[in-house]
């Protein structure tokens, strides 16, 4: 098995990545294989609210899955990404492009030193393939 | 019996298996708990088993055969066509599982979708679920998705006073101990619908009426559903489905949410089960539906198929975050009301529902005439069911019915409120004969001369 | 209407409709027409009008549709698809079952509460439980009933903190869906390498906050947990209450019984064990048995013996338990569905009974050891009722579970449950149930080496099946994506 691991990310143990640049969250290549073909995704937050490291920021739902996605870090969500509702099959094709769900402004950058790097999280991935 | 090996079948296949006795495939059960002793009557044949079922079912006083009935409160004697049971009887429709695989259960599943379609064309609904248990778990399950919808920041569900009492007790058995509230106004069970308009605010997620309600009465709740919209609160409808043939449907007033006791389509009495919950609401709200969704697609060859869809939002996947724990529901209830609604049809249901109204206002107004009863609600429009004011209480009208004329008389409305002790509640279908209205009439006059 | 682009193997009833085409008609009043509330009458009822032959064509054409036990081999596992006897159906459509209400006096329907009584001592027997309800509608509801007894129970005496509910991970989904529908906290515990509930991490979790666990024995894996009596011990020593998921009872009948192993409540399945159709989703009946101490609690009413007449024949009756948690629906439960496990149960006896889990056990582990050799089986030790086998090989990747299911179907038989339980890769779970001859068994172990074979040398056969049913594979993706719930979604 192979999966795009961009190596400008950050990842958690739950399969969410951020982008510690733009702020952007989303699941990973990973992720999206494991829940394959995505019908439905809700982003429970909305603009201009804090959330918590942990918090559920959004629901994905897949034929035969359905997966909280946390968020990576505390923060303020600066943006949602609104067209994702209505085009859910992206987090399959781009779910480091399109199917970013939220942007946010990262409250303390030091949280952003606890994920993992994308050797650790290629790694993390590989253990789970038995 | 049902168990076709042969003694030498038997031990094939256990030497196949590679141990000598049967006994040697339970060593994993403790011994001190095998072969326990249990106390049952010996085995019978087919031909003594039926003797003996026979007689406790002739044990029973038989409505329609035995006994006049004029009993309704949430389950009632209608007509069901010889086709419902026909069909049901087929064994590729009852021996089936749930439709988990669905190029081997196209049946079911396109009997689903229809009977998806036909609760939206009676309730005005967009979406329908696959079934619930009964009216009672359905209105149960209303709270439980207006919950959800909220996400648990609406924790209140207001219940009209006028809801069965049944279904009241049963939402309160579900939810009375938890973090959620189920509130019911304290004007008393016959107060009128916008009574619960007060004990909504901005915790409210739900509130729930009936049409017709217990007692009889239907309201047009479209100004109440608007006032209920305006708190940010969902509005829930329980119905009776047959009112629906006549009636309203209650998507045009508003509703958000509509159940039922679908019992009335097509469902045998059968001493209360199984019976059938409607439960319908609208398309925003899809993914908070509790229980199976049958949606339309296409198959390999490019046949339009039918398949389970959104069974992500069910226990199986969702587990302990699952909206509801739903699973079994009643699917061949659900068939019997699909194949009675495809016969009755348009003119059939409406035809059913005017004869079960003239019915029962004929009956209402024989019984209004009569000196000492009156009807509790004259001036409230009425379906097939009625409540009356009686001299004597209740339970000495219907006690005195039964013996002397073998007649149900309806439900003494004391059993549950004890304010309502003088008050009867009459139910007058398309069983009913205009001779039998007559004969209940005669009878409630000479009770009420006796005194 | 439809759409275009597809094939219509059998219209609807809304494409069968024609206006004014009727298929029953009902007599004219013999009553004065009363007026009619003009504001409340409905404008438009927009159903289909058709003839009987029209419905009964389409619901047979439809019939024809569908895999049943009554057509062939049903191994779809925790499910028990066991032959549904057709005395029972008889039974249940007797005129004096059928057309009793359930708000009769009680004096009116002595046979029906003798049915009912009958059964809750049957049930009482055959599980060694001190009380019954039979109210809950099927066995999640049932699962439901007894949290909610577990609940009041520590409730009633001012032991409130307790709201964690333990739920091993082989549990069927239903178990944590129950427990937080009741307010509960869930928390899962993993199992061991025998399949077993990993007892260590049980015992971490027994604290003063412990409600209960639930727990399915023989479990979702078809195995008997090993360390019952430890576990029971674990959770009665922290103060919880042990729940029994009778789900897969039919292992167990006149073998072992929950009482006798410590178990405080479970439901049992009358439409898996007790032999009453599934009915292609539903009615089930999931009655509530409890020990002594939880008899109190049940949910009401239930049919006790109130009074004898002078010939001494009981006279029953309805009574509310002193503390009961109150009803979980309306009405009595499933009655038609109890008068058909009644019949079942008097025709078996204890004898038939046991003979029940003793073919059922015998069939499971004969299918298990014909067929260990083909496909892996993680947890391969003597099973009960149902195994587990794995989907999936090294030697022909691209094969999943799914398409040894689908393949099966063209040999006629319906597959076993995929994908359950979770902590088995590419599951899938086999439960031949006891009405399967000797010979079924055989022609399902050949088409699933012929499977196993295929998979190596001709695997897109298994990724296209099926080939010989009257549908192809499904598009479920599309299902979700575009969401027609009703022919009004054409639009």
């Amino acid at each position: 098995m192979s999966w795009k691991i961009p190596e400008n990310l950050k990842y958690t143990k739950s399969d969410e990545w951020i982008d510690p640049q733009t702020g952007k969250v989303g699941i990973t290549d990973y992720a999206q294989s494991q829940l394959s073909d995505v019908v439905y995704v809700e982003i429970i937050v909305s603009e201009g609210e804090t959330v918590n490291k942990g918090d559920i920021i959004a629901t994905i739902e897949s034929v035969k899955a359905a997966a909280d996605v946390y968020a990576p870090v505390s923060g303020k969500v600066v943006e949602v990404n609104e067209g994702l509702a209505d085009t859910p099959e992206v987090v399959n094709s781009d779910p480091y492009g399109d199917a970013w769900l939220v942007r946010m402004e990262i409250s303390d950058p030091s949280e952003l030193d606890e994920l993992m790097d994308a050797d650790a999280y290629r790694k993390y991935c590989e253990e789970r393939e038995d | 019996m049902y168990t076709p090996h042969t003694p030498e079948e038997r031990q094939a296949m256990l030497r196949a298996i590679g141990v000598e006795r049967i006994e040697d495939l339970f060593v994993d059960v403790p011994a001190k708990y095998r072969y326990p002793k249990m106390n049952l009557p010996p085995a019978m044949t087919e031909m003594e088993a039926t003797a003996q079922m026979q007689s406790l079912a002739e044990a029973n006083e038989q409505v329609g055969k035995d006994l006049i009935s004029f009993l309704g409160a949430g389950a009632y004697h209608h007509y069901v066509p010889a086709v419902v049971d026909h069909i049901l009887r087929r064994g590729e429709f009852y021996t089936a599982y749930t439709p988990y695989q669905p190029e081997v259960s196209q049946g079911t599943l396109h009997a689903i979708f229809e009977y998806q379609s036909l609760m939206c064309a009676l309730t005005g609904m967009e979406v329908a679920n696959a079934s619930m248990y009964d009216g009672a778990t359905a209105v149960a399950e209303a709270v439980n998705m207006a919950y959800h919808v909220f996400r648990g920041k609406r924790p209140k569900a207001v219940l009209a006073p006028s809801l069965h009492p049944q279904y009241i007790a049963t939402t309160l058995t579900y939810y009375g101990h938890s973090d959620r509230e189920v509130v019911i106004p304290e004007e008393g069970p016959t107060a009128e619908p916008d009574v619960v308009l007060k004990y909504v605010d901005d915790r409210t997620s739900l509130v729930m009426v009936q049409y017709p309600d217990f007692f009889g009465r239907m309201y047009d709740f479209t100004e109440l559903a608007q006032a209920v919209h305006e708190r940010g609160a969902l509005f829930g409808v329980a119905v009776n489905p047959m009112a629906l043939g006549l009636f309203k449907a209650p998507g045009e007033m508003g509703a958000d949410i509509v159940t039922a006791e679908g019992q009335p389509l097509g469902i045998p009495l059968s001493f209360g089960g199984p019976y059938l919950g409607v439960f319908a609401t609208r398309k925003k709200y899809v993914r908070k539906i509790a229980g199976r969704l049958v949606g339309e697609t296409v198959d390999s060859r490019g046949q339009r198929a039918y398949v389970l869809t959104l069974t992500a939002r069910e226990q199986h996947i969702r587990r302990a975050r699952a909206t509801s724990n739903i699973c079994t529901n009643n699917a061949l209830m659900a068939l019997a009301a699909t194949v009675y609604l495809g016969l009755l049809g348009k003119q059939g249901l409406r035809q059913v529902a005017e004869l079960n109204y003239h019915k029962a206002h004929y009956a209402a107004q024989r019984i209004a005439a009569l000196e000492g009863y009156e009807l509790a609600f004259p001036n409230t429009p009425f379906f097939n069911e009625f409540t009356v004011k009686t001299p004597v209480p209740a339970s000495q009208i219907l006690q005195a019915l039964l013996d002397e004329f073998d007649i149900l008389g309806g439900y003494d409305l004391g059993q549950d409120y004890p304010e309502l002790d003088h008050h009867l509640l009459i139910a007058v279908t398309e069983m009913n004969t205009r001779e039998q209205i007559d004969l209940l009439a005669e009878a409630l006059n000479v009770i009420a001369r006796r005194g | 209407m439809a759409q275009q682009d597809v094939k219509i193997r059998e219209p609807l009833l809304i494409e069968l409709s024609t206006p004014g085409r009727r298929g029953v008609r009902f007599p004219e009043p013999d009553v004065p027409q009363a007026d009619l509330p003009e504001d409340l009458v409905r404008s438009d009822l927009p159903l289909p009008e058709v003839s009987e032959v029209d419905v009964v064509r389409h619901y047979t054409r439809l019939s024809q549709y569908n895999h049943g036990v009554d057509i062939n081999f049903y191994p779809l596992g925790s499910c028990t698809m066991k032959y549904n006897p057709k005395v029972n159906e008889d039974m249940a459509r007797l005129p004096g079952f059928l057309n009793i209400h359930p708000l009769q006096p009680v004096e009116t329907v002595q046979g029906a509460l003798a049915v009912m009584y009958t059964l809750q001592e049957a049930l009482k027997e055959i599980t060694g439980m001190a009380g019954v309800s039979l109210q809950p509608a099927a066995g999640a509801h049932g699962e439901l009933t007894g949290v909610l007894i577990i609940r009041e129970y520590h409730r009633s005496r001012g032991d409130t903190k307790r709201n964690k509910i333990l739920v091993p991970d082989s549990a069927h989904g239903t178990n944590p869906a129950s427990s937080a529908m009741s307010g509960m906290r869930v928390v899962e515990i993993p199992s061991d390498k025998r399949g077993n509930i990993d007892l260590e991490k049980l015992k971490a979790e027994c604290d003063d906050t412990l409600a209960g666990l639930m727990i399915t024995n023989p479990n979702t894996l078809g195995l008997f947990e090993e360390h019952i009596e430890e576990v029971v011990q674990a959770v009665h020593e922290a103060g919880g209450l042990v729940y029994g998921d009778g789900a897969n009872l039919n292992a167990l009948l006149g073998i072992a019984r929950f009482g006798d192993m410590g178990f405080d409540v479970v439901h049992l399945n009358l439409h898996k064990t007790f032999s009453t159709p599934h009915g292609g989703g539903g009615p089930g009946s999931g009655p509530v048995a409890v020990a002594e101490h939880l008899v109190d609690f049940l949910p009401g009413p239930v049919v006790t013996i109130v009074d004898q007449d002078e010939e001494g024949t009981p006279i029953y009756g309805f009574t509310w338990p002193e503390k009961s948690i109150g009803r979980v629906k309306a009405f009595y439960g499933h009655f038609g569905v109890m008068v058909r496990a009644l019949t079942y149960i008097l025709m078996l006896g204890a004898d038939g009974l046991r003979q029940v889990a003793e073919d059922a056990v015998l069939n499971a582990n004969y299918l298990r050891v014909l067929l260990q050799d083909t496909y892996h089986i993680p947890y391969n030790r003597l099973c009960k009722h149902e195994f587990v086998a794995e989907g999936r090989w090294p030697d022909a990747p691209g094969i999943r579970a799914l398409d040894i299911s689908k393949r099966l179907m063209d040999f006629g038989f319906h597959p076993p449950t995929n994908y359950f339980p979770l902590i088995v890769h590419e599951a899938l779970m086999i439960e031949p149930t006891e009405t399967e001859s000797k010979a079924t068994l055989d022609a399902f172990i050949d088409a699933m080496k012929q499977i196993a074979r295929e998979a190596r040398e001709n695997p897109e056969l298994l990724r296209k099946a099926p080939h010989n049913t009257p549908f192809g594979r499904v598009d479920e993706v599309r299902a979700a994506r575009q969401l027609i719930l009703t022919w009004f979604d054409w639009a």
